[in-house]
């Protein structure tokens, strides 16, 4: 899939600048791709290095393991495919939880931790197991319960009220999150009835 | 008060992270440096998917189709009552964080972050996460190659996030 998109986006992409004959431009976008890529590196890189420190804290001292155990009961039946008290749910769970706090830069490590961990779990290795096509519809549908980047956002030009819309940021991320785990669960449940 | 409890949230985690280990009588500092030393291999694998990502993604966006498609579909927006400054946002929204941020920018400071069009693009970037990077990013760095029906999920969950958004601020804030 992301093979076709990606295919699409290029080809699409090239075509359109050679047709509307933008021929500097893109030979300038191709280039700078690379720079783009290398800041963007280099900014995730420390915050990486340094939420996998505080991680392997947690997972040597046994708090991961504590916390899945924890939530087991309750995470547990959105993941029926991970075993009971699985580190891997607790590093879902840090994920989701340090992303409804709008810290997208911390919230990364953790979901690329509980992917390692999915697919010790994955029998094929080449295909997303049923828990990674959870995990991830309901990451990418959004779980902010505080938008910070959007409030300082707002602050910085001077509304009177910048958190006056966290409350219908939350409906609308309760909303599409919930209709991606509803989705999610009709697309399983009928792909194993064929 | 939200704020400051979004604020308070990573020195408080750390705090308690740090001191669950000297409690349980862990070396934390060996801890900690074992871990972070994990970080080069894990950035050796996602570099070439961001890499590829940035590369499509840059190709396609800076092209300007998005603009034409735009000029094609206005007629039929303006006639659903959408407020159609919005939809260069709505359409970046799952496929560039950077660009989305950058377009809501320009949306604040051109009508104001009260305004109907500032509180739409507020309540889309805040409700909203970029399902391409995402699932490329995470998929990639485990050498995930057949992503089922992640994809298109994630798409429509976008496009349900993005039209409840609309009607829930339209109905909270609207005329």
């Amino acid at each position: 899939m992301v093979n076709r998109i990606w295919s699409a986006f290029i080809i699409i992409g090239i075509l359109f600048t050679l047709l509307t004959g933008q021929l500097e431009l893109i030979n300038k976008i191709i280039l700078e791709s690379t720079k783009s890529t290398f800041d963007l590196t280099v900014q995730i890189f420390p915050v990486i290095a340094l939420w996998l420190g505080i991680m392997n804290i947690a997972q040597v001292s046994g708090l991961l393991k504590k916390i899945s155990e924890l939530i087991s009961p309750y995470l547990g039946k959105l993941f029926p495919g991970i075993p009971k008290g699985h580190e891997a749910l607790s590093l879902i769970a840090s994920n989701i939880v340090i992303n409804m706090f709008g810290l997208g830069n911390a919230a990364t490590p953790f979901g690329l931790k509980a992917m390692q961990s999915l697919q010790e779990l994955n029998d094929k290795k080449e295909t997303a197991s049923d828990s990674m096509v959870t995990f991830l519809i309901i990451n990418t549908s959004g779980v902010t319960l505080i938008p910070t980047t959007v409030i300082s956002m707002r602050m910085m030009y001077g509304s009177n009220h910048p958190t006056e819309i966290v409350l219908a940021c939350i409906l609308a991320t309760v909303i599409s999150s919930l209709s991606g785990i509803i989705i999610d669960y009709i697309i399983r449940k009928g792909g194993k009835g064929a | 008060m939200l704020n400051f409890l979004s604020e308070l949230m990573i020195p408080l985690m750390v705090l308690f992270i740090v001191l669950y280990g000297i409690n349980k009588k862990i070396n934390v500092y060996d801890a900690f440096v074992n871990g972070s030393v994990e970080s080069f291999k894990m950035i050796l694998t996602i570099f070439p998917c961001i890499l590829a990502m940035i590369l499509g993604i840059n190709i396609f966006l800076q092209s300007g189709i998005l603009t034409g498609v735009l000029n094609l579909i206005r007629p039929f927006l303006l006639s659903l009552k959408v407020p159609v400054e919005i939809i260069p946002m709505a359409l970046m929204r799952p496929i560039s964080g950077n660009a989305t941020l950058a377009i809501l920018n320009n949306l604040l400071l051109e009508y104001g972050p009260d305004s109907l069009i500032g509180r739409l693009g507020s309540v889309i970037q805040g409700s909203t996460e970029t399902t391409f990077y995402v699932l490329t990013l995470y998929f990639g760095s485990v050498g995930i190659k057949r992503i089922r029906h992640a994809m298109w999920t994630g798409l429509a969950v976008d496009l349900i996030g993005i039209i409840s958004s609309i009607i829930i601020v339209l109905l909270f804030f609207g005329s």
